[in-house]
This record gives structure tokens, sequence and C-alpha cells, in this order.
């Protein structure tokens, strides 16, 4: 496959290819997931393990660890995949209704057409009136707001019409440490600097202005910052960012002129008894004139997460607020050349506009939101609780978002062996979880951390016996594997 | 927030400007959606406020979307979709035991059993798996490799994430990427984005739009004095063409490319719209392999499928995939990398696509009503193929290349010179001019053929076919009617 002696090489060589996806860093998460697809084979061929299934926490997927999906979204999206479903008596007329009603907006009445560029009007309509309501009453314009395939591709399409690849300097986006892979491998994908700024674990991950003035600094004569990324409430951190925090956020972007990048995805998960979610638009707005006029902010949210956890179907959508009409219009050509799926902009509509009380769906929709709202809380109070009591574990109070994030203090011989084997320190914590406790985390290396520091994220939005069952596996494995490198 | 504010209108001292911000993106243009569909939505927009127009409806004969027009979806697919959304519907006995079954695996592949999981980012390897299977059986027996295979969000992407990969190279060593005039313009817009150089050769117009390799030449030798020529995109069946290429042809494509070491790239996603007699769709990896191992060995293709066009028509879905052959390993993991940052392909267009390369057997109940309306779409496709063709050579100034495959007929017209001269007054292109007059006047929107490319001098416009029939049969008497006007 492709001669490459002395003569002319027949295929593209690496050196051939954008120097820019070269240099993307590939996630840890590869050299894992390759592993438990080769341990599942293994449980399949009958192996004997000390478990019996690989419990996999390693992404913000609630499906995928056993939550089920909400009856009513399900119901809507199989009568409009299926309309014949809508004869008779099987499905909730408040179901049929909805059905009905979006049907009507696709272009042939079918959900297998294209939507208009920035998603079906109706639908975008209704997430505009969900943000109204959402930041009491701050005025949302529909021309703001676009619907994507998933909240990273709204991301990276926005920071594409940020970064400049040909200027010199290049252009830079400060980014929280830690912070989620995805953005990260985003930004070297464009060709853009990240310019980290990094949390204060020990005060609950809080984000200090003093920390953003460090990192600004940090950036003259390396890059030109352009934009500020500011995920809340935080991945993989569990923090949810006090309105003062966000108020100083805001005053600092208006001051350094920045862009204000706001990935807000979580914000229908917050437990935190505490905490509160208050969007980035509506502190902006309660600041008033003149930042509210001029601070430039686009801010995503997904139906991917939240209580619906629809990530298979990839619908994202993100709000543009106080930008330049005309590099709206530029906006607009770039993301025309791909559209989010109709199957996800429907269960986006739901996401925005739920079963209200003396809807006939409402019954059911309350009972499994609520369960769901009292698994996450449960789960929440015994890894707290678990994590807590582990020796050589510690973990900031879990207010909002998918995981949990505890740093682990590894020994120094446990450090030296993971060297030996060519990985992270917590790369190698999380394979070693996966190979005797059958669990699979992510490490801390994937998301950024203080030098010297480690880490590991798993998802808390599972069923509670699953969550009881990693708690206990991880308890066992650690235990042992502290024993073994004492 | 002021109302200011709100309506977007300009502020002083944008940290965003159309001066800083990323000049590759100023220069994306996507015709297919561009300003004449913005027109058309305005106007649909004022018939529902009550404004009197010469026409009721706005007819979008703009973009290739078939179930947009009318066209119906496969019952089965919607059956085994439904079910995988809502698995409580396994319980119900309106659904057949075929489409309970696929649904049944295909769930058993998904995270949780659920849709809504995330799936590995190439795709979710069963299916992986089937689209292998399904391409060895098209091609003959030449064997498919699942982990050649990548699932993507409808082949617009795949086609952008190999563009991306491949573009490279400063000044005079950046990439050149060739693509055919007139070509579908998210290949113009995906090279604008990646600052790639375009490297145009023309289709043949006088001789069906077909390609040939001394045109290819030609091209390459001009591009080669100032970029490097890596890549070479090609179509077919065309779009917005609609011509089927030869096997001849596709043979002379590959033995250039290996000749000029260039990555093809294969965009088949009409590869089921074959109407004209005489025309076969043969694919590039199965002549590929059928030339030898001196070509099947060396030359690398990556070629693109999606579950939008053919006749199934289900563009909301997002479903498509890429085979690459041939691709260096440390290249593939590149690859690999590269799609990771998307998360995953959408899972209902993933579930779609299996449905597609795995298709009901006769002897499954399903079978019968399923092969019923699939012969009954392309049946009716290629007759409006033959209808558009037939009326539109009857008319003096418009001149109609067979639509012998894919969606769409791009015709050539002829404009009077004052008319051109009108247009030029107006700051319009000339087929735009006439486009937007057509618009306004009929209430039909097409795509002016310089959204796609032509020779200079001439003009065309692209029209899909896929309204119903007898709206179709309107719709060209209508382009008649006004081309006779519009010519006098």
């Amino acid at each position: 496959m492709g001669a490459s002696s002395t003569s002319e090489r027949l295929t593209t060589a690496l050196q051939e290819i954008s120097s820019n996806v070269r240099n993307m860093k590939q996630m840890e998460y590869f050299v894992l997931c390759r592993r438990t697809n080769q341990i599942k084979e293994e449980l399949r061929q009958g192996v004997r393990k000390s478990y019996r299934e690989v419990i996999d926490v390693s992404w913000g997927d609630p499906h995928r660890a056993g939550v089920k999906p909400l009856s009513f979204v399900r119901q809507v999206l199989a009568a409009c995949l299926y309309p014949q479903l809508m004869d008779g008596d099987k499905l909730m007329g408040d179901v049929k209704e909805r059905a009905q009603r979006l049907l009507r907006t696709c272009a042939g009445g079918s959900v297998g057409s294209y939507s208009d560029i920035a998603g079906i009007p109706q639908i975008v309509q209704s997430v505009s009136e969900y943000i109204v309501r959402r930041d009491g009453g701050v005025p949302c314009h529909p021309k703001n707001i676009y619907i994507t395939p998933g909240s990273q591709w709204a991301l990276t399409n926005i920071l594409k019409v940020l970064v400049n690849s040909e200027a010199s300097p290049r252009t830079g986006v400060l980014i929280p440490v830690p912070c989620h892979s995805t953005t990260i491998i985003s930004l070297t994908a464009l060709g853009a600097v990240a310019v980290p700024y990094y949390l204060r674990e020990e005060r609950s991950w809080a984000l200090e202005v003093e920390e953003l003035q460090r990192a600004l600094e940090s950036a003259k004569g390396v890059c030109n910052p352009v934009a500020l990324y500011i995920i809340n409430p935080g991945n993989p951190a569990g923090y949810v960012q006090s309105r003062k925090c966000m108020q100083e956020v805001i005053r600092f972007a208006a001051e350094k002129k920045l862009f204000l990048l706001a990935d807000e995805v979580y914000q229908d998960c917050v437990y935190g008894k505490e905490s509160e979610f208050v969007s980035y638009k509506r502190v902006l707005a309660e600041i008033g004139a003149p930042l509210s006029d001029t601070v430039e902010l686009a801010s995503f949210h997904t139906a991917s997460k939240g209580l619906m956890g629809e990530c298979g179907l990839r619908a994202g959508y993100v709000e543009l607020v106080n930008l330049d009409p005309a590099v709206m219009k530029y906006i607009h050509k770039l993301f025309s050349t791909n559209t989010c799926p109709v199957l996800g902009q429907i269960a986006l509509d739901v996401m925005v506009n739920p079963p209200q009380p003396g809807d006939p769906s409402y019954p059911l929709y309350l009972k499994e939101t609520q369960h769901i709202r009292a698994s996450l809380a449960e789960n929440v109070r015994r890894v707290e609780e678990v994590i807590n009591s582990i020796p050589s574990f510690s973990c900031q109070s879990l207010e909002g978002g998918a995981f949990a994030f505890p740093r682990v203090f590894l020994q120094p011989k446990a450090i030296e062996r993971a060297k030996e084997a060519g990985l992270q320190p917590d790369t190698f914590y999380c394979m070693r979880l996966l190979e005797e406790a059958g669990v699979l985390f992510s490490p801390g290396t994937e998301y950024g951390q203080k030098e010297g520091t480690y880490h590991i994220r798993f998802c808390i939005m599972t069923p509670t016996d699953t969550m009881e069952e990693i708690l206990k596996r991880l308890s066992t494995f650690h235990k042992q594997f502290m024993k073994e490198f004492s | 927030m002021s109302q200011q504010a709100v309506n977007g209108v300009s502020c002083r001292g944008k940290v965003l400007t159309v001066e800083n911000m990323n000049p590759n993106v100023k220069r994306v243009e996507y015709a297919v959606r561009g300003p004449i569909v913005q027109r058309a939505v305005q106007i649909e927009k004022e018939l529902r406020e009550g404004v009197k127009k010469p026409f009721t409806e706005v007819i979008k004969a703009n973009i290739g979307d078939a179930q947009a027009m009318g066209q119906r979806p496969i019952t089965f697919f919607r059956q085994v979709l439904a079910l995988c959304s809502y698995p409580e519907l396994l319980e119900d006995n309106k659904f057949p035991e075929d489409a309970k079954k696929r649904a049944r695996r295909i769930l058993d592949a998904c995270g949780g059993h659920s849709i809504g999981a995330y799936s590995a980012s190439q795709g979710i390897e069963c299916i992986r798996q089937d689209v292998a299977r399904y391409i060895e059986r098209r091609d003959g027996g030449v064997p498919s490799n699942p982990d050649n295979i990548f699932l993507s969000t409808g082949a617009s992407d795949a086609i952008v994430t190999i563009l991306k990969l491949l573009v490279c190279g400063e000044g005079r060593d950046r990439t050149g990427v060739m693509i055919s005039i007139p070509q579908y313009p998210l290949y113009s817009a995906a090279l604008a984005d990646l600052a790639a150089v375009q490297i145009n050769y023309y289709l043949d117009e006088d001789n069906c739009w077909s390609l040939n390799v001394a045109e290819l030449k030609r091209a390459l030798n001009e591009a080669k004095q100032h970029c490097k020529p890596r890549v070479l995109c090609i179509i077919n069946p065309g779009n917005p063409t609609g011509q089927v290429q030869s096997r001849q042809c596709i043979e002379d494509v590959i033995r250039f490319a290996k000749e000029e070491h260039l990555f093809l790239m294969a965009d088949e996603v009409y590869q089921d719209n074959v109407y004209a007699e005489g025309c076969k769709f043969h694919s590039f990896k199965k002549v590929l392999f059928e030339m030898g191992p001196e070509y099947s060995s060396t030359v690398e293709m990556a070629s693109f499928h999606s579950t939008s066009k053919c006749y199934m028509g289900e563009c909301g879905f997002r479903g498509g995939y890429m085979e690459v052959i041939n691709m260096d390993p440390e290249v593939k993991a590149q690859l690999t990398k590269l799609v990771s940052v998307r998360l995953c392909p959408p899972v209902p267009g993933q579930a779609l696509l299996d449905l597609v390369v795995n298709p009901l057997q006769p002897d499954e109940p399903s079978y019968t009503s399923f092969a019923k309306e699939r012969t009954a779409v392309l049946a009716a496709l290629a007759e409006k193929a033959r209808l558009t063709e037939e009326i539109f050579n009857t008319v003096p100034g418009i001149t109609c290349n067979p639509v012998q495959g894919a969606m769409y007929t791009f015709p050539r017209i002829t404009l009077p010179q004052k008319a051109i001269d009108k247009a030029k007054a107006e700051g319009k292109v000339p087929d735009m001019f006439y486009c937007m007059k057509l618009l306004e006047e009929e209430g039909i929107c097409l795509v002016p053929g310089s959204g796609f490319g032509q020779k200079d001098g001439t003009f065309h416009f692209r029209m899909t076919i896929l309204p119903p029939t007898e709206k179709l049969k309107v719709v060209l008497q209508k382009i008649r009617d006004f081309h006779l006007r519009f010519t006098n």
C-alpha cells in the first residue's frame, strides 16, 4: 500500500496532510476505547473476569449509562416518522397535536426534507420564546438563533469565523483548565492557539479574574487573543458560576475586547443546594448599557444533555448577541451548507416546550423527569460521600453538570510505572481501573489540569444502582491500587 | 438589552468585524440556498400575508429535496425508524416482523439500546460492516473493509472532512483541488473555507457533459504553475449536469489520477438515479479493481454516498458514508482523529443507512410493497427526466442535454444582448437576472448557472425534476412561456 522507498510515494504521506490536523492531540480516550472493545469481546467469548460487563461512564451520555429516554419526546418522534401511528388511540392527544403541528412545519409535511438554514422557523421561534422565559423576559430575536447538528458544530463554526488562520500573530482563545476535550482539539484543527486560564480547584473550581488577567498577559507576543471561552455549568468540573463571577467575566471581556463564548449545555443540570443557573445573556442584560449593547456573546445549548440526554440525535443551537450585522450575513452563508437533522430539531422543540400541567402526557413526563432528577441528586450525594471517604481522593462539591471530577493522589511508584508504560499517570490509573474493575472513566489529562495533579472524570447521570456498582468497584479497585504502589 | 442590540443594529467598536474575521469565510458562497432562495422565502411570506401575485405558490425547484416536493418516504424504513425511536412499539402487532427484527438489531448496537446515545465517531460498527457488504455486493465481490468506512452527517460532512485532511502547504505549494465546471457548490464553498486552490476543468456541454482527459490535462498543467494539484473531484452521476459517465471515461480518469498522483474523490450519491437508456452506474472502486493491481493497490480514493437522494430522498436525516481506499494507515489514523471532533453522525441517519444498504429480501413479508414503492419512485423520476428534456428542447433558446441521471436539469439558455446589458446595468449576473425575473413573474425558484460555474459567455439554470409530474408539466410550460416573453 504505497511504495515508500527512494522512488516516488504513490499515496498521500503524513507530511502531505494538513498540519493543523496533524497537530491535533490524540485523545487519551482512543487507547482506553480500544482496550474496552477488546475486553467486551473477551467477555463475549467467556473469558473470566471479576466483572460481567463494562460500565462505560467516560462520556456525558446518559442513555449509554442506562438512563431511559423521556417517553413524550420519543412518542412525538415516532409519530412524526410514521404518521399512520396517529390513527387510533395508541398515542395521547398532546403527542398527536405536537407531531401534527411539527409535521406541518416540515417541507412536504415530512421529516425527510431539508430544513431552512437556521432551522425550522417555528422551532427557532419556540427556542427564542424559551430563552425569553428562561431569562426573565430579556428579549430574544429569532434571527440571532441557529439550530445546528450539535452544539459542538456551532462552536466550531463560530470559532472558524473568529480564527484568522492567515494572521500573524495567530488568533488565540482563552480556555479554562480543565476544559472539555473536543473544544481544545477544535482550536488546534483551526490553527488557533489555546490560552489556558486555570480554575481554582480548592475554591470549588472558581474562575478568578486575576487568573484571566494573567492568562491574557501570558499571550503577549505569542498570539492575538480574540475570545474568551467559558463553560457554565462546568465540564469536566462540576461547578456553577455565581452571578458575581459572571459579572466580573463580562466586564473583563468588555474591557479587554474579547468575544464571549458561553458554553451553557448543562444549564438544565443544576443540583447544588446553593446553586442557580443564570445565563450569560441575562447577566449581561442586567448589567445594563453600555455593556449590554456591546459585549459580543455566543451562547450554546443542546438537546444532548439535561433530562432528555438525546446525544445521538445531534441537535443544538447557538444564540448570537450584539454581533455586527455584516458579520452575521457571512455566518448565515457559512451555516447554509449543513443543516440540523430534523429529528433532532423536533427533540429540541420538545425540550424548550415540554408537556405542561393539564396536558395528558404531563403526569408521565413529570414522573420520568422527577425520577431522573431524584436519581441524579442521590448519585451526587453518594459520590460525594464515597469519594470523600476514600483516602487519596478529593472531590469539590458537585453543583452542576453531568460529571464528577475528583482529584486522585497517585504515589510516585504508580507515576513511575505509568511512565514505563508510556501513559500519563491518570490514563494509567483509568486503564487499570478498566482492566481490573470493568469501569471506564476518563483521565484528567484529557481536559488539562495543573501540573503534577491528576484527576478522573465520570458521568453521574446514571441509574442509582449503576452508580452504586460503580462506586463499589472503584472503592475496591482503589484500595488494591494504592496497596500495590505503596 | 436595548432594541438596537436586539435588532442587531451596528454599534461602534465591535470585537468581531468584517475586517478582522476569517477572510476565508468571506469567500464562502452556496448558491443552492443563496439570494434567490432568500427572495423566494420572502415571496412565500408575502403570499401568506395575502399579497396578490400572478401565482398562488412558489415552486422551489432549487434544491434536490424530493420529499419537500411530495415524494413519499419508503414505508418500511419509516416503520423501522419509528420502532427504533419508541421501542414500546415492538409490542404493537401493527408492525411487521421484518421491521421489528431490524429495529431490534439496530437498537442492540446502540449504547443503552437507545438511538439517543452517542455512537463511535466512525459510526456504529455493525452498520459499517453492513455498508462494506453492500459495497461488495454492488461491486461484484470486490472486497470492502469496514475499517475503511466512515459514517457521516450526510455526504457533505465526509467530503469536507477529506478536504480538511488533504489541504495543506503555503503559497505555490498550496493544495490544488480539481473540480468540474459546472459543479455542486458545496465543493467551491469548502475550498474557499479551507483556502485551497480551486482548479476548474470543464465538462463538455456539446457531448452530453462528458469528461475528457485532454481537458483534465489542460487544467492540471495550467494549475501546476501556481499550486500543488493533489485532489481530483468527480460527481457521478453528475450534479447539476445529470450525466452518467461511461466506463471508459472512468478508466481514463483513474489512469490520469495515477499518472498525476491525484487523490480521487468520487461523489456517487446519485448512484441509484440512472434513467437513460444505455447508461449504467459504474462505481469508481469497481472499475479501479477491474483495472488490475497496478491501479487497485496504488490509486488513492474516497467515494461518498448518502441517504438524501436515490429512491429514499431522506435529506432531513443527514445520513451518509465514505469509503477510503489505499489510504496510508498513518494518514487514516489522522482521519479517525479528525472525525472524532464532531462526536458522531446522527444515529437515526446511521440507522436509515443500515436499512438502505441492507434492503429487504424477496422472502421477507414487507418486500413486495417495499419493492413496489422503490420502483415507483425511480420510474417517476425517469419519466420526469424524459419529460423535462423533451419539453425544454421544444423551446427556441433553450437547449437541454439528456437528463441521464441524478435529479436535475441544467439547460443552456440563450439571452438576448439587451437582457444581458440590462442585467449588467442592474449589477446582476445575467442568469441571476433571468431567474429572479422568473421567480417574480411565475413563482418558480431555480438556481442560476453562475452558482455552479459555466463557460464564459454561456448561461444556464439548474432546475430539479422533483415536482410531481402534473405540476412539473405546468412548471415546464410556464418556463417555456416565460422564456419566449423574456427573449422577445
